[in-house]
């Protein structure tokens, strides 16, 4: 028990030691966590009139993060699933990665939902009065916190037993990962029926929405994880494997194929039927009644995708630079495609036929950045943490200064920008 | 990002290096300090006039209070109403009768798009003035469909007598399926013994989730502190009703239940000129919505997403072509009469307040 909170005591000391590039960055990190803090103590005394969402379109930039997010922390899997069930040995030790980035992602997607309570007083009756199983949003709650756990439970044992240097006990970990990998699915499945399962918004009533949602999560989440690989290649002496790019790089690929041929499903059943069903997808791609806020974004969107598209089907993209830029663009296409090509939509026009559009509020924006920030934040002290404690250089039985010194001169000899 | 080239340890010996990195740790600590509490500086206000008493965060759920607890639940809001309107509520928690199912009834051939039950609800039920809100939307219709996405939220005046349109007004229809019970995370909202769906308004944790499932566009949430000014307030009052409301909280047409569940008449049928709208007991074969509800030619909107509405449309079959010309010439009295009020729209409503709240907000992003 000691050993254990001597443990974190040296991971929360340890994430404030680093070089001028890292205390830069979680300056301004933290710079736009205390700016969302202030905006959303705004929205506390005002209410939710501080952002752009009306009676019309009653969620919007906060929901939009959220299911994106929700996908992003499923998306470890891809990670899991090549190294426990197909043995791929490049992307063992790298695994971590995925899950710390899921136990970041889940924190966010919970702070948007609940920056978007009117009544976030009230949050004790969810509690008291939990409506299960007849609502899919106490589902969510559940399935939400149920990964947390995992996660943290998985990643913390693993850290923990290197930072002891013991052999970890298979039986502790293995079970939680394979729950794990249905885990992440169906938490991405749930945030779908959250939507799907409304009668009186057509543009979400499809059976394809959990599909879509899948699809694009696996695009989108390995996508980041490349982008957090080449920070750790390029600033660590973690050994990255260039083929462990290429595995990834597969994997995004497929999984963005599968994802533009359902939004082309989606597209022609809406559009070839043309029955007033469609309006909203009307509203997205072309405009309703002269109003079309949202057709550059989804344009754009689709854009950004198509060209990360072939760009990953080109062995252009075995180049780490092109492959990153396609990583980029898929990953801003998929947030436009999926949060506000996703959300925002099914409101406008309303169930009574009503055209009122959104777009989100400067208030709205500093609070959805400062959860982003926050998000990043948490995700750089535990890949920080987690890094020299993997290498050996932050042990039980060494002490803590010389855990930075080694950690000093190990980089040196450290595959620098490989 | 995480770059272990680590230049300045805190271990570091020495009594001079030690000193300055403790001055540059103090330093760094009373700065995050003071811009933490730069961002919590808005919450300021919170401390000084703080909004809810331990007893409202305690307040059990409606259905499980005690009548002790209820009365005491009262008792707090009458003085809160008391204090803040200067007005002593009649507040009471009206429930269910037995044997009761209510249902309402609504002739398409005599509504004159006045929007005189807009505005009797609004007062009736303490909504908010501004921003503006209303439980019921009176739709303009181009004759020959029930196609909502052809209908007009926003006309001036309404069109009468003019052979191409018909009004359509739309306010909670109280389902028997109700999708927006269904989905509410806390049960904040449920379904009555005589079928009307109702909300805690003091449970309800603002997630909006029903408002995105009704088909009907019937629920409305409030965005900003609601106002009502003092002399509009109607003392006449609920817990499940017309109590007044809070910031963050749902709310929506629950058929005037403190005067239905008393044997009167909602107020928005009360006002009707034309006498186009038809409640009461389904469940009383005597009553004039059974009649209707057996002998007319009655539809409910948007059948398809099986909700089950409690709420009935019909177009009066002696009139095919036009509107009733009892009510047309009703109309015409109140066109004279009312000049330029007849059938005004909304002021401020919520299309309106969103512009503002933004202009408020100093501008989008």
């Amino acid at each position: 028990m000691k050993t254990y909170l001597q443990f974190l005591w040296r991971c929360f000391r340890l994430s404030f030691v680093g070089d001028r590039r890292y205390y830069a960055w979680m300056f301004v990190l933290t710079a736009f966590v205390l700016t969302g803090v202030w905006a959303y103590c705004r929205q506390v005394m005002q209410g939710l009139c501080t952002t752009g969402m009306t009676d019309q379109v009653s969620w919007g930039f906060y929901i939009a993060n959220f299911t994106f997010l929700v996908g992003m922390a499923a998306a470890a899997v891809m990670l899991v699933i090549p190294v426990y069930i197909f043995k791929n040995r490049e992307l063992h030790h790298l695994v971590i990665f995925g899950e710390l980035f899921a136990v970041a992602a889940i924190i966010m997607a919970m702070l948007f939902v609940t920056v978007d309570l009117g009544r976030p007083d009230r949050f004790h009756h969810l509690l008291m009065k939990f409506n299960f199983p007849t609502s899919m949003l106490t589902w969510d709650v559940l399935v939400l916190n149920g990964y947390l756990l995992l996660n943290l439970h998985i990643c913390g044992y693993l850290v923990y037993c290197a930072y002891r240097k013991r052999q970890p006990g298979k039986v502790f970990y293995i079970p939680f990962v394979f729950v794990a990998i249905v885990w992440a699915i169906s938490i991405h499945t749930v945030t779908a029926f959250l939507y799907s399962g409304l009668g009186g918004r057509p543009f979400w009533n499809s059976a394809v929405v959990a599909p879509r949602f899948l699809a694009s999560a696996f695009s989108a989440g390995p996508a980041f994880l490349i982008l957090t690989l080449t920070v750790l290649n390029r600033f660590t002496s973690y050994p990255v494997a260039p083929k462990a790019f290429m595995t990834l790089r597969v994997v995004v690929a497929i999984a963005l194929s599968i994802n533009m041929f359902l939004l082309g499903s989606e597209a022609f059943t809406e559009f070839y039927t043309d029955s007033a069903h469609g309006a909203s997808a009307h509203y997205l791609f072309l405009g309703l009644n002269g109003r079309s806020a949202l057709v550059p974004w989804i344009w754009g969107a689709v854009a950004l995708n198509m060209i990360a598209l072939v760009l990953l089907y080109l062995p252009v993209s075995r180049n780490l630079r092109v492959l990153q830029a396609a990583c980029v663009m898929l990953i801003v296409g998929i947030w436009i495609e999926k949060g506000m090509g996703m959300i925002v939509p099914a409101f406008v026009p309303t169930p009574l036929g009503e055209i009122v559009e959104y777009l989100p509020t400067l208030n709205e924006t500093l609070v959805t950045l400062g959860i982003w920030a926050g998000g990043l934040l948490v995700y750089t002290i535990l890949v920080r943490v987690t890094v020299p404690v993997l290498e050996g250089r932050l042990t039980y039985d060494q002490s803590f200064a010389a855990a930075t010194e080694a950690g000093g001169s190990a980089n040196l000899h450290g595959p620098e920008g490989a | 990002m995480s770059n272990l080239r680590i230049h300045e340890g805190p271990a570091t010996p020495g009594p001079d290096v030690s000193r300055r990195s403790f001055l540059r740790t103090g330093a760094s600590a009373v700065g995050g300090m003071a811009a933490l509490a730069a961002a919590l500086s808005p919450l300021r206000e919170l401390i000084s006039n703080p909004s809810i008493s331990v007893d409202q965060f305690l307040q059990k759920h409606y259905r499980e209070m005690t009548p002790n607890e209820m009365e005491a639940a009262l008792t707090r809001i009458r003085a809160k109403v008391e204090e803040r309107y200067q007005v002593r509520p009649h507040l009471r928690d009206v429930r269910a009768m037995d044997g009761v199912e209510f249902a309402y009834a609504l002739n398409l051939s005599r509504c004159i798009g006045c929007r005189k039950c807009v505005h009797a609800c609004v007062a009736e039920n303490n909504q908010s003035r501004s921003p503006e809100i209303q439980y019921i939307r009176v739709v303009e219709m181009p004759r020959g469909t029930l196609d909502l996405e052809k209908g007009n939220h926003h006309y001036e005046r309404p069109k009468v007598p003019d052979a191409a349109h018909f009004y359509l007004p739309v306010q909670c229809h109280q389902c028997a399926n109700p999708p927006c019970v269904k989905v509410c995370p806390v049960e904040a909202t449920w379904q009555e013994p005589d079928g009307i769906t109702v909300i805690d308004y003091d449970w309800c944790i603002g997630c909006r989730y029903c408002e995105a499932a009704c088909p009907y566009w019937a629920r409305r949430f409030n965005f900003a502190e609601p106002s009502v000014p003092k002399e509009q307030i109607n003392p006449n009052m609920a817990y499940l009703s017309n109590r007044p409301r809070e910031r963050g909280v749902m709310e929506k047409c629950h058929f005037g239940l403190h005067r239905t569940r008393e044997g009167r008449m909602p107020a928005c049928l009360e006002i009707c000129p034309t006498g186009a709208r038809k409640f009461g007991n389904v469940l009383d074969p005597s009553s004039e919505v059974f009649e209707i509800i057996k002998t007319k030619r009655v539809f409910v909107l948007k059948e398809e997403v099986g909700t089950l509405p409690r709420f009935f449309y019909y177009f009066d079959e002696r009139y095919p072509n036009a509107l009733d010309p009892e009510a047309l010439a009703i109309g015409e009295q109140l066109r004279r009469e009312e000049g330029e009020a007849f059938g005004a729209a909304p002021g401020l409503g919520a299309t309106e307040f969103a512009s503002a709240a933004s202009r408020r907000d100093g501008g989008r992003a």
